[in-house]
Formats: C-alpha cells, sequence, structure tokens
C-alpha cells in the first residue's frame, strides 16, 4: 500500500487516483463544525472580528496546515496523570456538514487533504482541483483502531469549543485512508452512485 | 426483588466492546471475497482489526455508541418501575466509565445532558411481561446515528419505482433504500425491514427484527425467500465497505409482517452499520447469563 508522509506536496497530491488505498504519517489537525465556522468568519470572510488568541492560533495553524491535513474527528479523549492527552477512540465524523467551509479553508491554508466520512460536494471537489487537494476517507466506526495509529497529542486549540469540537494537533503513523475524490475532479461517490443506480434500474425491471 | 444495576452496567459494556459472533463471522468471511489490496478489503480488515482491539480493551467499537435500545421480558410479579431505575442508572454508570459517549442532546435546547439520560423515551426501554417462571431477559442494541439517518420509510404505492402494494413491491422499496443509503451507513449493513403498522409501530418493528441472530429466516418461506433475494440482490449494487464499491453491501435483511389499515401499507427500511451492537443477558434465580 502507498504511504505518504504530511506535509504533501502538489506533486504527490496530483498523482493520487480515486480508489487508492494509502497510508498517512506525520502531523495533522482535527477540526469540525465549530472549528470550520470559526475560521471562515475571523480569518477568511471576516465577518467577525478576533478575539481572545485568535490571531496567535491563527498564525501556529497557519504554518501547521500548510500542506498538511484537516481531520473530520470528534475523538474521546484522556488525561492522564502527568497531563499527557492520549486519543482512546477517533472515528471520522460525516463530512459534508463542512461542505459551505471546506474549499474555502482548504485554498486559504493550502490544506493538501480532507479526512472524514461519506464524502462531499461539487464546492469542496471543485477546491480539490484548485487548491490541490484530495479527500480522503477513514473507515467509518473503526474509532479504537484508528485512535491507535495517532502516536501522539502534540498540542491543541481552542478547548472551549469542547473536547470533541478543539482543533487537536496530532501525529499519527500509518493511519488508513482511501483517496475518494482527487485532484482530477473525480469522484469515487459519483462514480458508485451512478453505476449503482444503473443496476438498480435493471433490478427494477426484473419480474418479481 | 434483586437489584441488578452492575450486571446492566456489564451488558453496556459487552454491547459497547464486544460484537457479536455472529456479525463478526460474516463480516471476517466478507474479507475474503474482496480482492487484495483493494480498498474494500482494506476496509474490512481495518473493522475486523477494530473489533479485536475494542475487545481486548473494552473501548467502544465505534465513538457514536449509538440510541442505546432495550428489550426487557420480565416475569409476573417484578417491577417494571424498578427496572426502569435500575437501567438508567446502569446507564448513568456505563457513560462515567467511558463504555458509552454522551449522546442525549436535548432537541430543543440543543444541550447535552452528559450522561446518557433524557426524558423518558432516552434510552428507550420496552417492557413484555412474561409467565412467573419463565426467566428475566434484558436486551440492549446500540443503534448508531449515521445508520440511523439513511432509514427510510415509503407509502406504497410508490409510482415513480413502480412499486404496489404486494412483496414485489416491499422489494423494489427497499432495493431503493439501499442505493440511496450508499456508504454512508457504514456499510455493510443489515437491513430491518417491516411491512404495515403505522407510521410508529412500522419503524419501531424495523428495528425490533434486528435482535434476532445474522441467519435467522421468518417462518414463512415466501418472507423468508424475500429475506434471502434482497441480500443477495443488495450486493449486486455494488456499494461495498464505506461505499468504496465492492462485493459486500448487506451481510443479511430481516422482514417482519403487521397488520396495517385498509388505506396504508407503509414500509419502513431500518440500516444498521456494520457495528451492529446487541448482547442479552438472562437472570435466572442467582445466576446471570450473557449472550
Ligand atoms: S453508522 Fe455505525 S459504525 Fe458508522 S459512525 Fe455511526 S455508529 Fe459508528
Amino acid at each position: 500500500m502507498r504511504e505518504i508522509t504530511m506535509p504533501i506536496s502538489d506533486d504527490v497530491i496530483r498523482s493520487l487516483k480515486v480508489g487508492e488505498p494509502v497510508l498517512l504519517t506525520g502531523v495533522m489537525v482535527t477540526g469540525r463544525d465549530a472549528a470550520h465556522k470559526w475560521m471562515i468568519e475571523t480569518f477568511i470572510k471576516k465577518t467577525r472580528p478576533p478575539q481572545g488568541d485568535d490571531e496567535k492560533v491563527y498564525q501556529e495553524l497557519k504554518k501547521l496546515l500548510n500542506g498538511s491535513v484537516i481531520y473530520h474527528c470528534g475523538p474521546v479523549v484522556a488525561k492522564d496523570e502527568n497531563g499527557e492527552y492520549k486519543f482512546l477512540a477517533a472515528g471520522p465524523t460525516t463530512s459534508i456538514r463542512e461542505e459551505p467551509y471546506q474549499a474555502d479553508v482548504m485554498k486559504h491554508f493550502n490544506v493538501k487533504g480532507v479526512i472524514g466520512k461519506g464524502g462531499m460536494g461539487a464546492k469542496t471537489l471543485k477546491g480539490c482541483q484548485e487548491t490541490p487537494g484530495v479527500y480522503f476517507h477513514a473507515i467509518g466506526g473503526a474509532a479504537s483502531f484508528i485512535a491507535q495509529s495517532v502516536k501522539k497529542v502534540l498540542g491543541v486549540y481552542k478547548l472551549e469549543f469542547g473536547t470533541p469540537e478543539a482543533m487537536w494537533v496530532i501525529e499519527v503513523k500509518d493511519f488508513p485512508v482511501v483517496v475518494t475524490m482527487d485532484a482530477h475532479g473525480g469522484s469515487q461517490h459519483a462514480v458508485i452512485d451512478s453505476s449503482s443506480q444503473e443496476v438498480l434500474d435493471k433490478l427494477l425491471r426484473e419480474p418479481y | 426483588m434483586k437489584d441488578l444495576t452492575n450486571e446492566i452496567i456489564e451488558l453496556i459494556r459487552r454491547t459497547s466492546s464486544n460484537l457479536p459472533k455472529d456479525v463478526e463471522d460474516r463480516l471476517r468471511a466478507a474479507v475474503e471475497k474482496e480482492a487484495p489490496g483493494s480498498a474494500a478489503r482494506g476496509a474490512l480488515e481495518t473493522i475486523m482489526k477494530n473489533i479485536e482491539l475494542s475487545r481486548k480493551n473494552s473501548t467502544p467499537i465505534c465513538q457514536d455508541t449509538g440510541t442505546p435500545i432495550f428489550r426487557v421480558h420480565y416475569p409476573e410479579g417484578w417491577s417494571a418501575r424498578k427496572l426502569r431505575e435500575q437501567i438508567r442508572g446502569a446507564m448513568a454508570e456505563a457513560t462515567k466509565k467511558n463504555f458509552m459517549r454522551p449522546n442525549a442532546v436535548d432537541a430543543v435546547y440543543d444541550k447535552n445532558t452528559g450522561n446518557n439520560l433524557g426524558g423518558d423515551d432516552f434510552p428507550s426501554i420496552h417492557f413484555e411481561e412474561v409467565d412467573a417462571d419463565q426467566p428475566l431477559t434484558i436486551e440492549l442494541m446500540l443503534k448508531g446515528g449515521g445508520c440511523e439517518n439513511v432509514g427510510r420509510q415509503y407509502s406504497l404505492p410508490h409510482n415513480e419505482l413502480g412499486a404496489g402494494r404486494d412483496l414485489a413491491g416491499v422489494r423494489k422499496v427497499a432495493l431503493d433504500a439501499v442505493q440511496k443509503a450508499q456508504g454512508q451507513g457504514c456499510a455493510p449493513g443489515i437491513l430491518g425491514i417491516s411491512i404495515g403498522g403505522d407510521r410508529g409501530t412500522s419503524y419501531i418493528k424495523s428495528k425490533e427484527v434486528l435482535y434476532d441472530k445474522i441467519g435467522t429466516r421468518n417462518a414463512d418461506p415466501e418472507l423468508a425467500k424475500l429475506e434471502e433475494r434482497l441480500t443477495e440482490e443488495s450486493n449486486q449494487l455494488g456499494i461495498g465497505p464505506m461505499g468504496f464499491g465492492g462485493q459486500t453491501t448487506v451481510i443479511d435483511t430481516k422482514i417482519t409482517g403487521l397488520s396495517r389499515l385498509p388505506a396504508s401499507y407503509f414500509v419502513s427500511v431500518s440500516y444498521m452499520c456494520w457495528a451492529y451492537r446487541r448482547r442479552k443477558m438472562v437472570v435466572r434465580g442467582e445466576e446471570v447469563e450473557y449472550d
């Protein structure tokens, strides 16, 4: 299986095609609903002035996200007696909720990949072509297994959003994903949707 | 009456972290059907490793520990009210122990209660009285949100699909539900289908059939045949594990028939994800047995 280390170059991104299984290694950042809304409103559309540590976090995120990956995940996290965080369960959450924000976040921060489940829509697919970037599909439900590929929690931003919504900076090793949207406009979700529709139409015509 | 709170906590632990053997066996058999190196095979292999890890570490198989749905058969003379209190107490305690994620969110005020106790409906508990010489049985199913979101209810006739009010029509809408679900319900899934009833009973029964083991067929040979046919035809759709494309989309189908009004003909399809978590405890006197 293909192994890819983050940060990821444009050449590597362009070489990825839908349907390809990949193992990811390196540093990535989790982010879901609250994080995406916050990034868009505060730094991209600027409809809300930065508050508290916003500006400082922004500068650090710019460095972390450049060439890296955002993971749609609301983890279960434990803190041990030394104050170190540990991921206990960390499966992907449904990505389509970030559809209004994702393409803009990718372009603004030069995010090369988005990990989640269920795939995303036309706007994100276009964002993947322009950035360029890809959508990586993780294995829904494989929470314990994925938590094991998180080797270290390097830090956390915006913990005030709550544990699942905070932005966790994590170091992963051999995180298993499949490319389901690529930088060339290919979407595995669209392909399977239409091929299964064809079979369904045929089955519906068959006598009982 | 004996206090069973600790025994029920153990039931919750087992349900959340230890997938039943019949489900695991089916998933393992599905691995071999996918081409080596394919995305579908990779997904199933990861699922198998996840199942083993969760069992070993007593951690939730999936971080979405779902809607807890209990079914209780209690012998005449037991108090359903006290059993309900014990189940609710056990649920709060199991959440503290991280066997369950806090999953009860007040829909109006958007607030998570933090302990998996909502109103009377959360956790959902169904009581059924049995004869005094029968054991007490408590069954638990955890129904994930992602797969719940892809469930569907049809009112027949359905013109677009050409589905009339008969088993041929049931087959058509059920296949449509599988196609529309794609991989979103964390395929491979299990279908629970109920025919008839009103909108409410129809959905409830479509989940209740999921308490039965994989491979259990309806006693009616016509329905049994349709169950097998639907599993087979769903797999022809080629949606595959996680919607990556592949041989296995559905690992079993269960159908039940209800009474209906002359005016209505509902078909409800409940989709259960691969994390098909259900367990049972049987209490005879001092003895507690888990399945
Ligand atoms: S559908 Fe099932 S396996 Fe998928 S995330 Fe929800 S509970 Fe987990």
